[in-house]
């Protein structure tokens, strides 16, 4: 009797890995399959796609796709803006917001509450809904730079920065984390006589370290991944994204190997990066539900 | 917090300013010139000075009409068949240079149905293909909503078991989610390929050869259906999480509390679970929604709104047309007709599950 009853168990165990292990294979096959294939010529590429071989590394292995992705593309430039419009729009988001979300939470000043709920219902804005007169405005917009004052910022790293430093969401996410501390701390810190600045940068902000992590993950995830906008924007090859770039891939005849290690090599970073530090991209997913 | 240490307009100002600014300046601004340009016949560049146009952008895009026709009748008065069904006149001829309708100018077929008898009535719109863009649009949200909600929960839910490893596996179901959709899209574009692409070889494989190769972006009939497949496919881990979130502010001690009374599973899911999933499920629901209205990226990738307009979507309208065709009026028409209608079903949702006291 207790034997059936074990082995029941070891089976009914069995069965929930099966059912695990199979699921997980339909999330990853396609991705086993872009790495696998970028390392292929295209006629084995295209002859390996009608069985297993696809997802192994077999046969013909190369890296010979990489070095003509970068021959047909200006693949350096495409990561480097890339890397530079995600960098810079992170950190400024971070500083901006943190801020502003400080100033809602701590800081008792005229106009709090009617633009605190102001900023909160921007989150109903879809960014399809403004990306139309976004680009008629942004091509329009003065620029003092280095030769002079210039009209229109198509074309350049500031329209793909700019308008993404300050959101709602991340906005909303610092004022959520920053209510539930101490409130007490800071007022005590005043009556000893603290400036603001001091309380942000040596009280508050050493204690937003989980939060931190949140906000620039969810912004590098947006800012890597744009899209739309970009294409929008950037019509000069010096200034496009790497998801932009992957156009150049698709003039006259595809070839498929190009294209795979185009994708693996823009994608497989993200994904190491994301493997290594899965807690905390699946905990600032999970922060976004918290409370709605 | 009103103590008068804390109080500093100075300090509030200066520190909300940047964020307020920037936000007022690139969200809330082109929102309103969203209403603004929908009302004249702004473009991108343009010689001519911008015109006041009133509605004539959004009778452009909705309008529709409905015109029933008799079927033609030869000498004898007697139905003209074609192909074997009456034959009905033209609507080309109607909606050109017909003095009696001015206002069918311009219109075209969008489809036409019969209520019996033999009259058959035909509705025309005058931009058929934002038509076809609003029902894809409409066919995607109430597809992915549910099927991709549903999932989500299912997936959370068999994450959610003590078992070892199980972290593993959570990893693996989320990975989609930080891989840009462009390079989901090209790579299903090879997977669904209709020649050797690796759905057809699997479907092929399994059934012994009887299900011949489908051409699953190229066909009208699948091309929506295997974008919403793939759209699902990349997003149900980021709702997963947010489900499993949802699912672990859940006392144990009333799971506790239901395997003292002998509840069964379904009792437990039923009573307990659901119950404490409610806020979740409707956050879910309007983030769900919001997120799928916003369709673009998948078919500028995957089939450029074909074939036959099969996967038009409303976004991908206001792009061609703010964008592709420069003309700024029309695509923010769009755009307030997308927010018009996201802020209803957003607000409709709400109603719908709000609480019942």
């Amino acid at each position: 009797m207790a034997m059936i009853s074990a082995d029941n168990r070891g089976l009914r165990l069995a069965t929930r890995y099966a059912v695990l292990v199979l699921i997980a294979l339909i999330f990853i096959f396609p991705l086993v399959f872009m790495v696998m294939s970028s390392l292929k010529p295209d006629q084995q590429l295209l002859q390996d796609s009608g069985s297993l071989r696809a997802f192994l590394p077999v046969g013909d292995i190369s890296l010979s796709n990489y070095f003509a992705a970068f021959q047909r593309a200006p693949v350096g430039t495409f990561v480097f803006n890339s890397v530079l419009v995600t960098g810079v729009t992170v950190v400024l988001s971070l500083l901006v917001c943190s801020a502003a979300a400080f100033a809602f939470v701590f800081v008792g000043w005229k106009g709090r509450d009617v633009l605190l709920s102001i900023l909160l219902a921007t989150l109903i804005l879809p960014f399809e809904t403004i990306a139309i007169p976004l680009l008629m405005m942004v091509a329009h917009l003065p620029w003092l730079g280095m030769d002079g004052l210039t009209w229109g910022w198509l074309n350049s790293y500031r329209v793909q920065i700019v308008p993404f430093i300050a959101d709602g969401l991340t906005v909303f996410l610092f004022v959520q984390y920053f209510k539930d501390l101490p409130g007490e701390l800071i007022e005590a810190a005043r009556v000893e006589g603290a400036s603001w600045f001091q309380i942000y940068r040596r009280i508050v902000m050493p204690l937003s370290g989980p939060i931190l992590a949140t906000a620039a993950i969810l912004k590098f995830l947006v800012m890597y991944n744009q899209y739309l906008w970009p294409l929008m924007v950037t019509q000069a090859e010096g200034y496009r994204p790497v998801m932009v770039g992957l156009q150049y891939f698709f003039q006259l005849n595809v070839a498929w190997g190009e294209v795979m290690a185009y994708l693996s090599l823009i994608t497989v970073p993200v994904l190491a990066f994301y493997l290594y530090l899965q807690k905390a991209f699946i905990a600032s997913i999970a922060s976004t539900g918290v409370k709605g | 917090m009103a103590s008068k240490f804390t109080v500093s307009n100075r300090t509030g100002w200066l520190m909300a300013g940047p964020a307020v600014l920037l936000i007022a300046g690139f969200v809330i601004l082109p929102f309103f010139l969203a209403f603004y340009f929908s009302f004249t016949n702004q473009r991108l560049v343009s010689p001519n000075p911008t015109e006041w146009v009133g509605l004539a952008n959004y009778r452009q895009l909705l309008g529709v009409t409905t015109l029933t026709l008799e079927p033609v009748r030869d000498e004898a008065g007697a139905i003209v068949m074609k192909d074997g069904a009456p034959e009905y006149p033209s609507i080309r001829t109607l909606t050109r240079n017909n003095p009696d309708r001015p206002d069918l100018a311009g219109m075209r077929e969008w489809f036409s149905f019969s209520l019996g008898g033999d009259s058959r009535t035909y509705v025309l719109a005058r931009d058929v293909v934002f038509m076809k863009a609003i029902v894809n649009t409409f066919i995607f949200v109430l597809v992915v909503a549910p099927v991709q909600a549903g999932l989500a929960l299912g997936l959370a839910l068999l994450i959610n078991q003590r078992l070892k490893g199980i972290n593993v596996f959570r990893a693996i179901y989320f990975m989609p989610v930080v891989v840009s959709i462009v390079v989901v899209s090209l790579l299903w574009r090879l997977i669904y390929d209709g020649q050797s692409g690796l759905l057809n070889n699997l479907l092929g494989a399994i059934s012994f050869g009887l299900i011949p190769p489908v051409d699953w972006l190229g066909n009208p009939s699948t091309a929506l259906g295997a974008i919403i497949a793939m759209s699902i496919w990349q997003a149900v881990g980021f709702h997963m999480v947010i489900w499993l979130s949802g699912l672990q502010t859940i006392s144990p001690t009333l799971y506790e509390a239901a395997a003292i009374e002998g509840a069964s599973k379904w009792q437990v899911f039923r009573y307990i679970t659901w119950p404490g999933l409610r806020n979740t499920a409707v956050l879910i629901l309007i983030v769900i929604t919001m997120q799928a209205f916003g369709l673009f990226a998948q078919i500028d990738v995957m089939t450029n709104g074909g074939p036959l307009d099969s996967t038009q979507t409303i976004v991908f309208q206001a792009v061609e047309r703010g964008y592709g065709k420069q003309d700024i009026s029309g695509g923010s028409a769009i755009s307030v007709i997308l927010f018009v209608i996201v802020l209803s079903i957003s607000l409709i949702q709400r109603w719908l599950t709000r609480e019942k006291s």
